[in-house]
């Protein structure tokens, strides 16, 4: 049954051993490893020509790798499908937009290890024979990586050429069809009617189209080095290995760190020198995401099947703790607005749907008369209810879904401060925040530096300076 | 072994809510309190297929599909 030893292990290349796979060996300094550092830690990616074309999907079928995006996809159903297209010479497409404002891992992924990233590119493009391979990133990363890729081009490491594409700053920019359309030249990057004709059969240029997570694929360039057993022996059995969590804890920024799936929040806590005690609140996943008691979370292993049964995903790795003294239904009201505002406006359900529904969170957080601070009343809870559940499932792509899913789940979180709010009006915190007109907390967005990578255990590695 | 079934499905990037769908397939359409579609989302029953054409055919932004679904 297994082929392990069929995969090429340059020799005296050690495998990491601990839950520090992707951010293993990086400098002290913030800067970009250069190729001849990173062949020095990892060796080159063993020819998959040697296995023969597809030969590297059995493997990734086995190490149950799963999309880092947010979607939670197995990463080798998706390459299946890829491959089993016949139209075309497939594209393969490195996604590192990261619209999400709360996450920051795919920047530093980018900035940090970007080599990995190019390199669980290559190994997509030659297991599902592309001709066409992009990295889609963010304007800030852009040029950074064209040395990156210029470096490659020199040392002749790749069988082919990749593109650099610059993704628009926007939260859906990242999704899958939104991706295809602005490859195709489509203004804005706007995700696109796919139930019918997905993009895995029909994408960039007509063809058969990948659009990978850079984490997802960077796992795979190291599932190609040292096999799916090895990529298996930390995480669960359901969400094997590694993966990337942004954390942003009260008012500190956004931090980058790395744990083996199973691993508790109040691990990630403590690794972080953060008191549990001061997280009544968590929003995991994204924005997107489900907020969740800090008491009910914080000792749940990090894993897709200890998630679900909960109502939680695992999503982008985002964990958001606002502060303990702020009002969870104004930060609620706060990120329902910006969903509301970076939707793409095709989809009637969505474009009016989550409006109504930042306005009704709006009036539980805030008060419904216009900012007076009186109680919203009973029915406010079932209309935001019934606004949830009018929107979900009906967009182009799951935008909308996952508004509702962040709404509803605060609702149903943080029960009695919700019947305060409903009942005798504004908690003092969301009060002093504001009326009526939410006030967007600036998006956690990692400017200029890449976020904090944080090893779980040992040093602090500092942060990218530019 | 599988078996064909007929989905209605909407393009919602196409969609301006005229409803004119689900004027002519109640059974299957309502609309929401904007306007919008909501479609039903089991399979068709084989009575309904020639009124879903109609809803196809009459939609003034060709949105309305009629996909046939492996079950």
């Amino acid at each position: 049954m297994s082929r392990a030893g069929t995969v090429d292990r340059p020799a005296g290349l050690a495998p990491p051993t601990g839950a520090v796979r992707l951010l293993a060996g990086l400098g002290e300094r913030g800067e970009a490893t250069a190729l001849a550092d990173h062949v020095a830690r990892w060796g080159l990616v063993p020819d998959p020509g040697r296995r023969g074309r597809g030969g590297f999907l059995d493997e990734l079928h086995r190490s149950g790798l799963r999309g880092h995006g947010g979607a939670w996809f197995p990463a080798a159903v998706k390459w299946e499908a890829v491959a089993a297209r016949r139209l075309g010479r497939p594209v393969v497409v490195a996604n590192g937009s990261e619209g999400e404002p709360a996450s920051g891992k795919d920047r530093l992924l980018l900035r940090r290890a970007p080599h990995l990233v190019v390199d669980g590119l290559m190994v997509a493009a030659e297991t599902l024979g592309a001709s066409r391979a992009v990295l889609y990133v963010p304007a800030s990363e852009a040029r950074h990586l064209s040395e990156v890729l210029r470096e490659r081009r020199r040392a002749g490491i790749d069988p082919l050429d990749v593109e650099i594409a610059v993704a628009p700053e926007r939260f859906i920019a990242g999704e899958e069809s939104a991706v295809v359309a602005h490859l195709d030249g489509g203004e804005g990057a706007l995700p696109a009617f796919t139930a019918v004709t997905p993009v895995y059969r029909k994408g960039v240029d007509g063809r058969p189209t990948l659009v990978q997570n850079v984490e997802t694929l960077a796992h795979a360039a190291l599932i190609a080095r040292f096999g799916a057993a090895w990529f298996r022996s930390v995480g669960t059995e359901e969400s094997p290995g590694t993966a990337l969590l942004t954390v942003t804890i009260g008012a500190s920024g956004p931090r980058v760190i790395e744990v083996p799936f199973g691993a508790t929040l109040r691990s990630v806590w403590s690794a972080l020198g953060e008191s549990p005690a001061e997280a009544p609140a968590i929003l995991l996943g994204g924005y997107g995401g489900t907020w969740m008691a800090g008491a009910r979370v914080l000792d749940v292993p990090l894993a897709e099947e200890h998630l679900r049964p909960l109502g939680a995903t695992f999503g982008a790795g985002v964990v958001l703790a606002p502060p303990p003294t702020m009002c969870p239904l104004a930060e609620v009201a706060a990120i329902a607005a910006y969903l509301a505002r970076e939707g793409a406006g095709q989809c009637g359900p969505c474009a009016y749907g989550l409006p109504a529904l930042a306005d009704a969170a709006a009036s539980l957080a805030f008060g419904t008369r216009g900012g007076a601070g009186g109680p919203a009343g009973g029915g406010l809870q079932a209309r935001i209810f019934q606004l949830c559940e009018s929107v979900e499932g009906r967009g182009a792509c799951h935008h909308p879904d996952g508004a509702a899913r962040m709404v509803r789940s605060a609702l149903l979180a943080f029960g009695d401060h919700v019947d305060h709010h409903l009942h005798i009006g504004p908690c003092p915190s969301a009060a002093a925040r504001g009326g009526r007109s939410v006030p967007r907390p600036s998006p956690v967005r990692v400017q200029g530096a890449a976020p904090r990578p944080q090893a779980p255990r040992g040093a602090r590695l500092s942060g990218a300076r530019r | 072994m599988s078996r064909a079934e007929l989905r209605v499905m909407v393009d919602p990037t196409s969609c301006d809510g005229y409803g004119t769908c689900a004027e002519l397939l109640p059974e299957w359409i309502e609309t929401d309190e904007w306007g919008f579609p909501v479609i039903r989302r089991e399979a068709l029953p084989a009575h309904l297929a020639d009124h879903a054409d109609r809803a196809v055919h009459a939609c003034p932004r060709m949105a309305i599909r009629v996909v046939r679904v492996r079950s």
